[in-house]
């Protein structure tokens, strides 16, 4: 059992997932949820289970038993081990909140939710570059179902593009992996890295261009800066549980980045060591300035959270373009902050324009709300771990980031442009509050339909963010560890 | 055999990219089509291009590389699945929003 833990965060939700497509399923309520739970737990379950397992030493999981450069391989590590046990609390939260309404309205809600759960977790185990996009497009396909999950006209618009600019993205995507293929004969990740170092200087073009058509590719998907378009749309037209769980896509493609290219690109690389390097850092900067244009340019909640996932999207890919150890380790922390945070206040979010009825998200003056104290006091905590002040772990992950560039000669436009965000990020969410809460009409608001799973799915959010702060030493030793085993030489090529 | 494979690659990349840089619905869907053909025989060619060599290991002289035919054949499938999944997309947004424009409305006539 124990040798197939690696493959389990995958084959689990899968199995469920298809499970819940069974028209038995279709009609029955309880049966659905309960099924859905056992799935959801059992992955949070296994994920962790390999984390923990992982610590012993990188796992190798030989899909048919080939040997490895041939055929498939799963490599849990400790890297990938964290973020599936991210994405599985981040689905746990949105699933919680979705069975105050979404699943009730869709039979195939909870499936879809689980089909994108198993192709976040492969594209995270995955060891082939082939398989990442295989991953990819099943974590894809869930998503555009999602995405137009309860239809309307805006969500339709939004979800077209979203679905035409991927499927371009698709594209690119095997053109680089042909173009790559051609070049090094393999597709395996770690192999390619070791065949990299032998290319000839006439090749080095060619896998230059692979290697800069995976960057668009992957940057498309982390909301890179000319790629953005799609996200501020996408995320405010998503129902908010939808939206919730779409706060781990775009740590899809950081985590895509930061494999890939760390292991492709690595110092020993030769010429193409630090590939794409100056391109993250400088994109990254100028996404983060985007996102604070969107910022103060949003006129209701949503936008605001939008375009706090490209503020965060920002924040990483040029930490990535940083290339070093304390970068890396600064970054996964923050990664781990950022997706739970901003997952948390897309479900915070919603509880408040339940309350406020036809006003909804509008930044606008309002009657109380019903449930003002709960609501108020959970905003409150929420800001404070956005904006990076104590006690919330948003206060440790921006000072790991504020070090992690010290010598590094974006240092101070990094720390200008980090902090300056912070700031906006401040004065946007302290307005955006004082207005819902404060500013207020006469009267109360009589609007209660918030059902207990909404708190529940907020609920669970916000214990895993006072979890990072509380478990903050043993998690960073965790990351630290990941990164230092990740950049040892030959990491997954050796076997185990 | 090398320059025509190349040219036809080029050509359907060409009209992909034309049709797609259209603004019609069902033109994009044609485009992305004819990109992913492209893609597909990129893809194919990308283990190099022998004649009268088989996949089969022992059943002839010479053999080609199976792998990128292997590849082909999943990007095939996933390219399908992906247009079908447009295709209802698109009429839906066509429902919808009342045209077939990407962006949901009709552009304004320049004055």
């Amino acid at each position: 059992m124990i040798n197939h833990l690696a493959i389990l965060p995958i084959l689990v939700p899968v199995v469920f997932a298809a499970l819940l497509l069974l028209p038995y399923f279709a009609v029955r309520l309880q049966a659905r949820r309960l099924l859905s739970a056992t799935g959801f737990v059992l992955t949070l379950l296994c994920s962790v289970l390999l984390a923990l397992h992982v610590q012993s030493g990188t796992q190798l999981y030989l899909l048919g038993d080939w040997p490895a450069p041939f055929g498939i391989v799963l490599v849990a590590d400790r890297l990938s081990a964290a973020f599936v046990v991210l994405s599985s609390v981040l689905m746990i939260g949105g699933w919680l909140y979705s069975c105050s309404r979404d699943d009730t309205q869709e039979p195939f809600f909870l499936a879809l939710l689980l089909f994108l759960l198993m192709g976040v977790n492969g594209a995270f185990l995955t060891g082939d570059l082939f398989n990442l996009f295989v991953f990819f497009e099943i974590l894809l396909i869930s998503s555009y179902g999602l995405l137009i999950h309860g239809g309307g006209k805006n969500r339709i618009r939004a979800a077209l593009h979203y679905v035409l600019l991927n499927l371009v993205g698709s594209a690119l995507f095997l053109l680089a992996l042909a173009l790559l293929y051609s070049q090094l004969g393999s597709l395996q990740i770690a192999d390619m890295g070791m065949r990299i170092k032998q290319l000839s200087q006439s090749q080095l073009w060619i896998v230059q261009s692979a290697a800069g058509l995976l960057l668009i590719v992957f940057g498309l998907k982390a909301a890179m800066l000319p790629f953005h378009f799609w996200l501020p749309a996408a995320y405010k037209q998503a129902s908010p549980v939808v939206a919730c769980v779409f706060a781990m896509m775009t740590k899809v493609g950081i985590y895509s980045l930061f494999r890939v290219f760390t292991t492709l690109f690595g110092d020993d690389a030769g010429q193409l060591a630090g590939f794409g390097q100056n391109v993250l850092m400088v994109t990254g900067l100028l996404t983060i300035a985007v996102a604070g244009a969107l910022l103060l340019a949003s006129a209701d909640l949503r936008s605001i959270v939008a375009a706090l996932v490209l503020m965060s999207a920002g924040t990483l890919l040029s930490l990535l373009g940083v290339g070093s150890i304390a970068a890396d380790n600064a970054l996964l922390y923050y990664t781990v902050h950022s997706t739970i945070a901003t997952g948390a206040m897309f479900l915070l979010v919603d509880i408040i324009s339940t309350q406020r009825g036809n006003l909804a998200d509008r930044i606008a003056r309002g009657r109380r709300l019903s449930n003002q104290l709960l609501t108020g006091w959970a905003f409150a905590l929420l800001a404070l771990a956005i904006i990076g002040m104590p006690p919330l772990s948003g206060f440790i992950g921006k000072i790991q980031l504020l070090q992690a560039v010290q010598g590094n000669p974006w240092q101070f436009v990094f720390w200008g442009m980090l902090l300056l965000g912070s700031l906006l990020v401040l004065i946007v969410l302290s307005r955006a509050g004082s207005t819902v809460f404060w500013r207020l009409l006469p009267g109360q608001s009589n609007v209660n339909a918030l059902s207990n799973w909404q708190w529940a799915g907020l609920a669970w959010l916000l214990a895993c963010l006072f979890g990072l702060v509380f478990a903050a030493e043993p998690l960073l030793q965790y990351f630290a560890a990941a990164t230092s085993e990740f950049s040892a030489p030959l990491r997954q090529g050796g076997g185990d | 055999m090398e320059l025509i494979i190349a040219a036809i690659i080029g050509l359907l990349t060409c009209c992909g990219v034309f049709l797609i840089l259209r603004a019609r619905t069902f033109a994009v869907m044609l485009g992305l089509t004819m990109l992913s053909y492209a893609v597909n025989l990129f893809i194919f060619v990308s283990g190099g291009l022998t004649a009268g060599a088989g996949a089969v290991l022992g059943k002839t002289e010479t053999y080609a590389d199976p792998l990128p035919q292997a590849l082909v054949l999943t990007a095939i499938v996933i390219g399908f699945a992906m247009t079908a999944f447009l295709v209802v997309l698109a009429i839906r947004a066509r429902a919808e929003l009342g045209n077939d424009h990407v962006d949901g409305q009709q552009p304004q006539e320049p004055r």
